[in-house]
């Protein structure tokens, strides 16, 4: 096992390691100068100490070389500079909007777990029936659906509904709160977003569980327990579902990974101060350093994420290890 | 297949019709899969859409009317009129060339370089195929819409930008699942052949490899277009994807949904509901043609 951890810890580094180089020649891909865009604000006539000065400040004047060691360096030590944009340590920018980030991730991921593996369940138990197509329908508009216009209907809906019921429309509140601190204020903001982002995430969940199901059925060990009396309930709780389970989880994980970055449309659907919002406002503002960063750490926790469903998928299943 | 052979006569091998991907072959293929039926119906009714747009949209789709903002939907505005007194219909309708056009060239484009680059890393092999690997890897690391995000910051918005934006994504994605495919023709005897025969290895990528991974190759491209039409929809409705006065369905989204959501809500519900069509039709049929495709993952 732990031959397997190592290498994988091996394999995640050289990964790191080419998109730090990818995001760092990405952002010095952008034609025209940085600074020229940024001192000159449309004039075009920059005074050269103020060139001088924009370019020491974010160490464009040493050779490239240097700036990207020194920019792994940073970002290793958490130590990611200025925004362009704000001017504020960027640590700051991003450690507020983390934390709502990371709890509707986690809800839209419990809200899919709760949606998907009793459908897939039953959907594949009933192959071909009704409820099946019923299902793959639900699971195939939830793929289709934008979960920006879901959350779009969702406003939409809320607004209406509690116009007629109390007269006043109501609008889920923007400031964040944290969930120990207020957990129904927390919760009346953070339930949307997550559902909406839930449904999306809950449709490749329930598909994955049909198949994975669907394949677990037909194995031999489920037709001896068939043919040893057992009751269909207790054959996919105890055996079948275990199984087929395992593709699931890492499905699960790989989504709860893009959720991170991924988030960026939701957030602007409900207004909410969240990491994929700061990005969007960076890359519409040029702050090419806060992008970098937010780049460099959506793949970060992408590649970490995928690190630590491997490491589960190879605790569930033994055979994984000695491959 | 033929009338001959259901009354029962048997032909002559040299009767018998050589072509697989005739009409009956789609019309058979359409009978076997209902739901990929729907999707192709949809997909059909779009191209429709996009192609006659001139003669179907009652309205110029750009041009602001200020006198009709707000419009319900009514006889004369069969979807309402938005916030600059454009018909949503008609906008709607335009609105599918430019998703169309959008999601075809990135997919087809990100799909085909995929293909070739996936192909390339599966024969040549050994170092090279690992370092493939791992820039792939590098690659995928990236969501989706931060890589295209990420070129949209760099190149800027606009309808050119977005194709490019969408197609870098894609050409890892598929240049993986199409190398695992060739990883497995490579070891057929024909290439074996082939490299005896003193082929180059231009000719045996493009005229032997190729052929036999097109099932991934059509299997990956019809589930892009569907990804790209929701990615494009995604980046205009942030505002950094086509720009106005193009009519795009995300963009629809974009100007003033939530702020008119109450007054006027037809101007949120019908490009979504567009979208969602569009995507659906796709991934319906694209999940026919793998089952058709892939005998491994046809549902029992």
């Amino acid at each position: 096992m732990y031959q397997y951890i190592l290498k994988r810890i091996l394999l995640t580094i050289p990964t790191l390691f080419g998109a730090a180089l990818l995001v760092f020649l990405l952002l010095r891909l952008v034609p025209g100068d940085v600074c020229l865009l940024r001192m000159s604000g449309g004039a075009g006539y920059v005074d050269p100490k103020a060139m001088d000065f924009c370019r020491a400040e974010l160490g464009l004047d040493r050779s490239y070389v240097v700036q990207f060691l020194d920019f792994v360096w940073r970002f290793i030590r958490f130590d990611f500079g200025n925004s362009m944009w704000t001017g504020m340590p960027i640590r700051d920018e991003i450690g507020l909007r983390f934390q709502l980030s990371l709890q509707i991730a986690i809800m839209a991921t419990l809200t899919a777990i709760v949606i998907a593996i009793p459908l897939g369940t039953v959907s594949a138990v009933k192959q071909n029936t009704w409820i099946d197509y019923g299902v793959r329908a639900f699971s195939i508009a939830g793929i289709a659906m934008p979960s920006f216009w879901l959350g779009i209907l969702i406003i939409l809906g809320l607004l209406v509904t509690t116009k007629s019921l109390f007269g006043t429309p109501w609008m889920p509140p923007i400031k964040y709160v944290p969930l120990w601190v207020d957990p129904i204020y927390n919760l009346s903001m953070t339930i949307f977003p997550a559902l909406a982002t839930g449904y999306r995430y809950s449709a490749v969940a329930t598909r994955m569980t049909r198949s994975a199901l669907l394949e677990v059925l037909r194995e031999d060990y489920v037709r001896t327990a068939r043919a040893k009396g057992l009751v269909q309930k207790l054959i996919i709780r105890r055996h079948a579902l275990r199984n087929a389970l395992l593709p699931v989880v890492t499905i699960l994980g790989i989504e709860f990974a893009f959720l991170m970055g991924g988030l960026v449309v939701t957030e602007q659907v409900f207004n909410l101060n969240g990491l994929g919002k700061l990005f969007v406002g960076s890359v519409t503002n040029q702050d090419y350093t806060m992008t970098q960063t937010l780049v460099m750490l959506v793949v970060t926790i992408f590649v970490i994420t995928n690190f630590v469903v491997d490491i589960i998928y190879a605790w569930l299943d033994p055979r994984i290890r000695y491959k | 297949m033929t009338a001959a052979t259901e009354a029962g006569i048997q032909p002559e091998l040299e009767d018998l019709p050589e072509r697989r991907l005739g009409v009956s072959a789609a019309l058979q293929f359409l009978r076997r899969n209902p739901l990929g039926a729907a999707g192709a119906l949809v997909i059909v009714a779009m191209f429709l859409m996009a192609a006659f747009a001139d003669f179907i949209a009652p309205y110029n789709p750009v041009a602001n009317a200020f006198d009709r903002m707000h419009q319900p939907p009514s006889f004369e505005n069969w979807f309402g009129t938005d916030q600059f007194g454009r018909d949503v219909f008609s906008r709607l309708v335009y609105g599918a060339r430019t998703a169309l056009m959008v999601g075809f060239l990135s997919s087809l484009i990100g799909g085909t370089i995929g293909l070739v680059l996936g192909v390339a890393s599966a024969y040549f092999g050994g170092r090279i195929d690992l370092i493939f690997q791992r820039v792939l890897d590098v690659f995928m690391a990236f969501p989706l819409i931060i890589l295209a995000l990420a070129v949209i910051a760099i190149f800027g918005s606009g309808a050119q930008n977005v194709i490019i934006a969408i197609t870098i994504p894609f050409i890892p994605r598929c240049a993986r699942v199409v190398r695992s495919t060739a990883l497995a023709i490579r070891e057929m005897p024909y290439v074996d052949a082939a490299r005896a025969c003193g082929f180059s290895h231009s000719r045996i990528i493009l005229r032997h490899m190729v052929p036999n991974v097109m099932a991934v190759y059509l299997i990956m491209i019809t589930a892009f277009v569907g990804q790209a039409i929701l990615l494009e929809a995604s980046l205009s409705y942030l505002g950094l994807g086509v720009q106005e006065p193009t009519p795009a369905w995300g963009l629809m989204l974009q100007g003033g949904a939530e702020e008119y959501a109450e007054s006027a809500p037809w101007i949120a519900i019908f490009p979504g509901m567009a979208i969602s069509l569009a995507v659906f039709g796709f991934s319906l049929f694209g999940d026919a043609v793998r089952d058709e495709l892939d005998p491994k993952l046809r549902s029992r």
